[in-house]
């Protein structure tokens, strides 16, 4: 029982990932300025995240939280070097 | 790790956070794609971000914690970082849209103060020519 349960749940839970996914990296091509474009690669990288997440608890392997761990970290460096990027012109002053 | 020896309410517990945290970053990545100005589009992201990633990872330390036998408490680490996180580079994106704008009206004031100038020089010019030719004989 619980088994079908987890299952389903976590098949719902990648199919509504997916879905926003698909929906930021449609703001993430379509964005008018250059702004629009870094929130939108933030909020994929924040689904691509929870998607290795559940990856991670469908196979019950501990590997996948790091490479989420390393992905929540390399989000938020990239999306501020993005940002600071458009403000200034240039990352490192 | 075998699922199926998970205790049901576990199951029922980690489908439950693991259905609402997905529910959540879709809910933002429709509102980034629907909604009209920048600043508009800044918050829906955060839903995901905050709640969304806390119950997903939360469901996720359950699910580990029960299916091991032991504390498993590594996904501490991520639900402290990026509430942390995301304030700062919204933060830091919204100065920079804001800038970016503010900047885009300055230019267009700029253009047209020049071109408001140079209409001026054109009829000044034009004037001082039409002086010329009367001034000339014949």
């Amino acid at each position: 029982m619980s088994a079908i349960i987890l299952h389903w749940s976590l098949l719902m839970a990648h199919f509504m990932l997916a879905v926003g996914l698909v929906f930021a990296i449609y703001r993430l091509f379509r964005g008018p300025r250059a702004q629009d474009r870094v929130l939108a690669f933030d909020a994929v990288y924040l689904n691509a995240m929870l998607q290795v997440i559940l990856i991670g608890m469908r196979t019950g392997l501990n590997v996948f939280f790091e490479a989420a761990l390393v992905m929540a970290l390399l989000g938020f460096v990239s999306s501020s070097a993005l940002a600071k990027f458009l403000m200034r012109g240039e990352v490192i002053e | 790790m075998n699922p199926a020896e998970l205790p049901l309410w576990t199951a029922v517990v980690v489908a439950l956070l693991v259905l609402l945290g997905a529910g959540l970053a879709m809910v933002g990545a429709i509102g980034l794609a629907r909604l009209k100005s920048f600043y508009e589009r800044a918050h829906p992201p955060t839903l995901g971000s905050t709640v969304g990633a806390s119950s997903v990872l939360l469901a996720s330390m359950l699910y580990f914690s029960v299916g091991g036998g032991r504390a498993a408490v590594h996904e501490l680490l991520i639900i402290v970082i990026i509430p942390l996180v995301t304030p700062v580079t919204m933060m830091l994106l919204a100065r920079a849209a804001l800038f970016r704008d503010r900047s885009k009206e300055y230019e267009q004031q700029l253009a047209h103060e020049a071109g408001a100038r140079r209409a001026a020089e054109e009829l000044a010019q034009a004037q001082a020519e039409a002086a010329r030719r009367q001034e000339e004989p014949g």
